[in-house]
């Protein structure tokens, strides 16, 4: 069993790396971060870099918790996040909102909308400024 | 008329507003497909052909000229930010440039790398103005046999010297041939390789063939591989530089614009060779050889003043000759068959308002590229997030849209797929682009010269080599083939660090 989290270089993607983290100690369970990309533009600033890849590993074994780092590619961000969960048999799926207007939601779509409707384990959905607090 | 003269004359037709207009939006449009791996100048020009239909003639090459430097100095800031060069002729710069901008030092590295532009494009075109004239005013006087020689040896300087295969290039060579074959006989009307369809005895239009090969073959092979790993870009502010970083720079940006500029003017120079020998002479030369490697500034300045000035040197023998040595001129001749303008060296005497105004466009536009594109670097870096998906749709719809408009026939459309899939295939198997299309733009008045020449003899084959200047250029063509050869059998016996040297200098070839 394990605890799969949503996770980009931002600061929502931050706040939920917290709140998996905090509540991995809580349960004593794993932690599968998951970053996924669909690898169709040449740059993506929500692909952590390698040197961020190794900081965050970093970070998960200072914290003590067991965890693992899986950075698949593909079509759909939310149906890569949700296979990712189901090869993990997570428990919990911990995802980062950011506030987006309904006109940005019309146009760019919303993963973590589409994880909240489309997961079928219970998901933890955390603010970037809640996240914050949570975090200190 | 007097170079100096038609030059302020020139000026004086590209400083209006509307065509000053059209240099800005090419500066703009050509820095940004520059920094876009893949889609460069040659497509932007090709897909922007149809405006030619009700643009005035002065006013599409001011913006084709903005397109062509603007296309130069996108690439530099790919290769700097990304280690992903965004054209073949800036792959030098990205080896200090990247390892510079790795260095935190990312804004002295563009900017050394744009002011070396200007500095070697405002040469360059300077040059231009000295040469290409007086080029032109000789090249008057030769006859059918000597320029059927010229463009012989352009097509095969262009197929041989460029690339890493030979037989890539030719293949590449003949397929470009035998579409600029398909069509009616100029002389006796008959209908040749057009399998009885009667739509193609016109022939196959150009903007047809530049469009399928350069946008849709591109994107086809885009969708092929769509989905790859982001590149990890590096942040950039606005670009400056030292005291320390322009001492080091000035020196690298004359010698590079006097490697690039030769080269560009030499058919089938290209900008690959000159950035090369730029870059190993700026190692050899530097006061700070221990940064080579590790991010030097001589090794951005240089190889970036060698492109540019190499790209203004191409200008040479397109507006002298009318001969292209690289796709985008190419493609620019083909804007000027367009508009009944006839390429060749009467172009100065007949056109003179146009070349002026061409010209004088280029200093505009290298301005203009220095005023816009340093602050806008960080603008320009964001430009590569664009999805693929949106990018190549948009480049498709204009690729059909141009091919359409072209005769206003279906057929086109059926063309521009069928030339769009061989655009993939050469891709696919490595087929180096710019033989064909020289080719097809040069075939048939490559045939028309022979067969004017052969006319004029009434059908005796030593005509050809009648001229002196034909002689030569068939000497120099013979060196093209043997030169390599002989170099091969003097390394084959000993020397081994210069072969070392020459391999790396004929990897960078684009694709």
């Amino acid at each position: 069993m394990s605890i799969v989290v949503a996770y980009m270089p931002s600061p929502e993607g931050e706040a939920a790396l917290d709140a998996a983290i905090a509540e991995a100690k809580l349960r004593g369970l794993r932690v599968v971060v998951v970053n996924a990309t669909k690898g169709d533009a040449l740059v993506d600033t929500h692909y952590a870099s390698a040197e961020g890849i190794l900081s965050l590993d970093q970070r998960l074994a200072d914290c003590g918790v067991e965890h693992e780092i899986v950075r698949p590619m593909g079509a759909d961000l939310s149906d890569l996040v949700l296979e990712a969960a189901e090869n993990a048999a997570a428990e919990l799926l911990v995802v980062g909102l950011r506030r987006r207007t309904p006109v940005g939601k019309l146009v760019l779509g919303s993963v973590s909308q589409r994880l909240l409707l489309d997961a079928t384990i219970p998901v933890l959905a955390i603010h970037a400024k809640a996240g914050g607090r949570h975090a200190s | 008329m007097d170079a100096w003269q038609g030059l302020m004359e020139g000026f004086a037709t590209a400083l209006t507003p509307m065509n000053l207009l059209f240099a800005c939006i090419g500066v703009l449009l050509g820095t940004a497909v520059g920094v876009l791996p893949g889609i460069g100048p040659a497509m932007t020009v090709a897909l922007l052909l149809p405006i030619t239909y009700n643009v005035e003639p002065a006013s599409a090459f001011i913006m084709f000229a903005g397109i062509y430097y603007g296309g130069m100095y996108g690439g530099s800031t790919t290769s700097i930010l990304l280690n992903t060069p965004g054209e073949s002729s800036s792959v030098i710069t990205a080896l200090e440039g990247n390892k510079m901008a790795k260095a935190g030092r990312a804004a002295q590295a563009l900017a050394t790398a744009a002011i070396g532009s200007f500095v070697a494009g405002s040469i360059g075109t300077a040059l231009i103005v000295a040469f290409a004239p007086t080029i032109a005013t000789a090249a008057v006087q030769l006859g059918a046999p000597s320029y059927f020689a010229i463009m012989m040896l352009a097509l095969v300087a262009v197929t041989a010297v460029l690339g890493s295969s030979k037989l890539r290039g030719f293949i590449s060579l003949f397929l470009g041939l035998a579409i600029g074959l398909v069509g009616a006989d100029l002389l006796t009307g008959q209908n040749r390789m057009t399998l009885g369809v009667p739509l193609l005895s016109d022939g196959i239009d150009i903007v047809v063939v530049a469009v399928a090969i350069f946008a849709v073959g591109e994107a086809l092979w885009v969708a092929a591989h769509l989905r790859r790993r982001p590149l990890e870009v590096i942040p950039v502010g606005r670009p400056w530089m030292g005291k320390e970083d322009w001492k080091r720079s000035w020196m690298p940006w004359l010698r590079g614009t006097a490697f690039g500029f030769p080269f560009g003017a030499l058919p089938a120079g290209g900008a690959e060779l000159p950035t090369f020998l730029s870059y190993v002479t700026e190692k050899k030369l530097t006061k700070h050889p221990e940064e080579f490697g590790k991010g030097a500034i001589e090794g951005v300045a240089g190889p970036e003043a060698a492109n540019n000035a190499s790209a203004a040197g191409t200008l040479v023998p397109m507006l002298s000759l009318g001969l292209p040595t690289n796709a985008t001129a190419a493609i620019m001749l083909a804007a000027m068959a367009g508009y009944g303008i006839q390429p060749g060296p009467a172009l100065f005497e007949e056109n003179g308002d146009l070349v002026w105004a061409l010209i004088a466009s280029l200093f505009i536009g290298n301005a203009l590229l220095l005023i816009l594109n340093l602050p806008l670097a960080p603008v320009w870096a964001r430009l590569l997030r664009t999805p693929r998906p949106y990018l190549y749709a948009g480049i498709l719809f204009f690729a059909s849209l141009g091919a359409y408009a072209v005769n206003l026939q279906w057929f086109d459309l059926l063309l521009l797929l069928v030339l769009g899939l061989l655009g993939l295939l050469m891709r696919r198997f490595g087929l180096p682009v710019l033989p064909m299309i020289i080719a097809v733009i040069l075939g048939p008045r490559l045939e028309y010269q022979l067969r004017q020449a052969l006319q004029l003899s009434s059908g005796d084959w030593s005509t050809l080599w009648s001229e002196p200047v034909a002689i030569i250029v068939y000497i120099c063509m013979a060196l093209i083939f043997i030169v390599p050869l002989v170099m091969k059998r003097v390394r084959g016996t000993g020397t081994g660090p210069d072969a070392a040297g020459s391999t790396a200098a004929e990897s960078p070839d684009g694709r």
